[in-house]
């Protein structure tokens, strides 16, 4: 049987819908089920799926089953690739694939917390963070003494620290 | 400083200290699938974060572009341990930055963008970090990182994320080995977030009990940790072969001066040297130097012999293509002649 949106490949995927009782039939090819909105495609579970699922004690069925980012938007490669080569294609591939990749991560390195060096544009934002955290404290206190003109002040304080994070 | 001609604190048990960083360039893909141009990119960011910057280290560096090599040029620096070996592979678009004392270097489109390591001679490792910390910092004031606040530096594999460092040292356990301790040991060591190999020759007896042991992991624990991990390890491990090799001595001091002074016998007067007698005497040897046997020999004449009877290098000091079977010849004579010099 042929897809009978594209008419060009064989329909691998066959689905019976029926809303208030009218039938409709879709055969369709792989590619054409992906395009169509409301199809949820369920891959077959791998062994990496389980073994992920194993891993990942803590949300033990999220890996399994539920629809995985399957591209990286930013890169272009899925999942199989890198399971194929062991190389992710660039630093977006960490949040494109974070629930299979995290419990890996969490295997292999035993931590799951970066604790060591950070970059300058890190360091800065995180000293630029505690700082608005320390004047939140004064606002709320100046606040709580009725002191507004003080308040003001720290405010426009928090709102220029803020504008800076990610300027570095 | 290089680690081949230099001595070091420890260097007749610990050979050489090495730190390596994995970095790659924010917002650009990484090695395994970027394109022609931006491997250009890459190359042309970091050269330009080391060689044109104000810093005292940037007048010490060169850059190496590996398509003006030949690839002979190209495996002496994996022998010389400059450059590994899927670097040397990058015709195209690897590149390779050192220092004049050859104990940095960074190596740009491995399989990450970049690869930075410094070595040192015998058991430094705090050194050496230091060392490589400042070029880290170096190239990141005109480049910015791929990094991650909870994940840290992001690499193309995730065994390396986190700080991408790998610390290790080489270090030679002749007496753990003899005594079958090895095996223990190296289990141990696995326990505790390390791995133990065989340096060179893997998978064949060539590794001349030569080891390199580093950490297995790069994410959750800091620098210091890591490099204070390793040196743990490192002088537990000095210890152990130091107590084998003198329980060694005193169930068996003739048959134990035997070994060591029958490699030398066969360094001075064989006629054809193969790899695994070659790395195997060179431990012999290494261990009579190490227990004040031989004294006219130190660890920085034999790291160099032993990086000079490696092929690529025998292959250049012969100046023409070599078989295997003349490679034997070449490494006896080259042997015979740096041992005339010395002894």
């Amino acid at each position: 049987m042929l897809c009978q949106e594209c008419k060009k490949k064989s329909a691998l995927i066959h689905m019976t819908e029926i809303i208030n009782n009218k039938r409709t039939e879709f055969h369709l090819c792989q590619e054409c089920a992906q395009k169509k909105e409301g199809f949820v495609m369920f891959s077959p579970l791998s062994i990496n799926d389980i073994l992920a699922s194993f891993l990942n004690t803590e949300q033990p069925f999220q890996a399994a089953g539920m629809k995985e980012a399957e591209k990286c938007g930013t890169c272009g490669i899925d999942y199989n690739d890198f399971k194929k080569s062991g190389r992710l294609g660039c630093g977006d591939c960490y949040k494109s694939f974070r629930n299979q990749l995290m419990p890996i991560i969490k295997r292999v390195q035993g931590g799951a917390a970066h604790s060591g060096k950070v970059t300058k544009r890190t360091e800065s934002d995180m000293r630029m963070q505690r700082r608005i955290d320390q004047l939140k404290t004064k606002l709320k206190r100046a606040i709580e003494l009725e002191a507004y003109e003080e308040a003001a002040g720290i405010r426009d304080e928090i709102r220029n620290a803020e504008q800076q994070i990610g300027k570095f | 400083m290089s680690w081949i001609e230099e001595r070091g604190p420890m260097d007749d048990i610990v050979i050489s200290s090495r730190v390596r960083l994995a970095r790659n360039i924010a917002l650009l893909l990484f090695p395994s699938i970027m394109s022609a141009q931006v491997a250009e990119q890459v190359i042309a960011k970091v050269k330009g974060s080391i060689l044109s910057s104000n810093s005292v280290l940037s007048s010490e560096f060169k850059a190496l572009r590996f398509k003006a090599i030949n690839s002979l040029n190209r495996k002496m620096l994996v022998e010389k341990h400059m450059s590994s070996p899927d670097l040397a592979k990058n015709q195209e678009y690897g590149m390779l930055l050192t220092d004049r004392h050859e104990r940095l270097s960074i190596m740009v489109n491995e399989e990450d963008h970049i690869r930075m390591q410094c070595i040192y001679p015998g058991f430094q490792l705090p050194q050496a970090w230091d060392m490589l910390n400042k070029v880290d910092d170096l190239i990141e004031e005109s480049v910015e990182y791929s990094f991650d606040e909870h994940l840290g530096y992001l690499t193309s594999c995730p065994t390396n994320v986190g700080t991408g460092l790998r610390a290790s040292i080489m270090i030679h356990l002749p007496a753990l080995r003899l005594s079958k301790q090895l095996e223990s040991v190296f289990h141990a060591i696995s326990k505790v977030g390390m791995t133990a190999r065989g340096l060179y020759g893997e998978g064949s007896d060539a590794s001349g009990d030569l080891f390199q042991i580093s950490n297995q992991i790069s994410l959750g624990l800091s620098e210091h940790e890591i490099i204070s991990n390793i040196n743990v390890i490192g002088h537990q491990l000095i210890d152990k072969e130091k107590k084998a090799r003198e329980v060694f001595l005193e169930a068996d001091r003739a048959e134990f001066e035997d070994r060591v002074w029958r490699g030398l016998g066969i360094f001075k007067y064989a006629r054809k040297l193969g790899m695994k007698e070659f790395m195997e005497m060179l431990s012999y040897i290494r261990l009579g130097v190490s227990m004040s046997f031989i004294e006219k020999l130190d660890s920085a004449f034999l790291n160099s012999l032993m990086v000079a009877g490696q092929p690529a290098h025998l292959k250049n000091y012969r100046g023409k293509e070599a078989g295997d079977a003349d490679l034997d010849i070449i490494r006896a004579e080259v042997v015979r002649n740096r041992l005339e010099t010395q002894l």
